[in-house]
């Protein structure tokens, strides 16, 4: 049973990725991590 | 199992593979390959200037901050790769990264090491990362927003001493023109690194065992992962040497799978019985350590 929610978890997270990816979640993540965010670092 | 015996190292090719471009230490600039995009499974700061991917909290945090923001602008981005990027990790191995692969885990096990007194933490005090999940990664984002809509990485700005030590000090240490910047947010940001870094050198993890909402996050899979520790009752003595092993002060012969196990394993290195066992999307007969009664 136990694994068998595991295997389902995992497979909802892949679903999860999959419609982030499709909304442009990883560019979105990647512009604001490619820059130096100076106040979330304390500087500014 | 040879393998735990190499924990260390393990850890430390971990924090120069999630951290490959250190020339660009000495230049004061971020790496801006596409890896930045990928949330790596560790509290590694994207900002610092080795990083080859990103914080999965500080993307969390970016992205309940820019919410409503980005729903004004009617973009659908709820954070779901960044959910899913932490729950794909948490339902396959747990908190595993944080024992095995988290740069700022082995900083404060190296801190450690350094001859003090040292002090126990008190249980109660592991239900303060709980409230700092909730408090400055979720809602203070989500609520506290400015006019256009957007919110602040309230727990990276306030709080977090990885983004201090990895990203702040050496960028101001490489970058002359970012020092007349300085005041008193990086003041207290500094004092939080001081005080957690005294901190460490009493007690071991205290920024895992008390603060980090990753940890927090990883820690709510270990029951449910596919990766499980197991007990075997009939090897278990109950003899306390896996709980004097443990770092972060649990009684793993009694609860294997607890949210505060950072799963180093030690617990299973330091049985003398073998009672300890691990297991990866297989089944494991349950058979629980029986009471010894005096």
């Amino acid at each position: 049973m136990k694994r068998k929610l595991s295997l389902l978890l995992f497979f909802l997270s892949v679903i999860l990725i999959i419609i982030g990816l499709n909304t442009g979640e990883f560019i979105a993540v990647l512009e604001k991590a490619v820059t130096v965010c100076l106040s979330c670092i304390g500087i500014g | 199992m040879k393998i735990l015996k190499k924990r260390k190292w393990f850890q430390s090719f971990s924090a120069l593979l999630f951290n490959p471009n250190i020339p660009l230490f000495f230049k004061g600039a971020v790496y801006k390959g596409q890896t930045k995009g990928i949330c790596v499974p560790i509290l590694n700061c994207y900002s610092c200037p080795a990083a080859l991917g990103a914080c999965p909290i500080g993307a969390l945090q970016n992205s309940l901050a820019n919410l409503r923001f980005n729903l004004s602008l009617g973009l659908n981005q709820f954070g779901l790769y960044i959910i899913g990027s932490l729950s794909v990790v948490g339902s396959l191995i747990g908190r595993l990264p944080c024992g095995w692969l988290c740069p700022f885990g082995l900083i404060q096990e190296l801190l450690y090491k350094i001859p003090s007194p040292k002090l126990k933490i008190p249980g109660y005090f592991r239900y303060f990362r709980y409230g700092v999940l909730v408090v400055f990664v979720i809602l203070m984002p989500l609520i506290l927003v400015d006019s256009a809509g957007l919110g602040q990485t309230w727990f990276c700005k306030l709080i977090c001493p990885a983004g201090t030590l990895e990203a702040g000090i050496p960028l101001l240490a490489a970058n002359p023109a970012l020092r007349s910047q300085v005041g008193l947010l990086f003041a207290w940001k500094f004092i939080v690194l001081a005080a957690f870094f005294i901190w460490m050198v009493l007690s071991l993890r205290p920024f895992c065992r008390t603060t980090c909402p990753l940890g927090t996050i990883l820690g709510f899979f270990n029951k449910v992962s596919l990766f499980q520790m197991h007990v075997d009752g009939d090897k278990c003595t109950q003899c306390g040497l896996c709980t004097q092993a443990c770092p972060v002060g649990l009684e793993p012969h009694e609860t294997p799978n607890s949210p505060d196990c950072i799963r180093c394993l030690k617990c299973i290195d330091t049985c003398t019985y073998g009672a300890l066992d691990i297991s990866f999307l297989k089944k494991y007969p349950v058979n629980r350590p029986k009471k010894i009664r005096i």
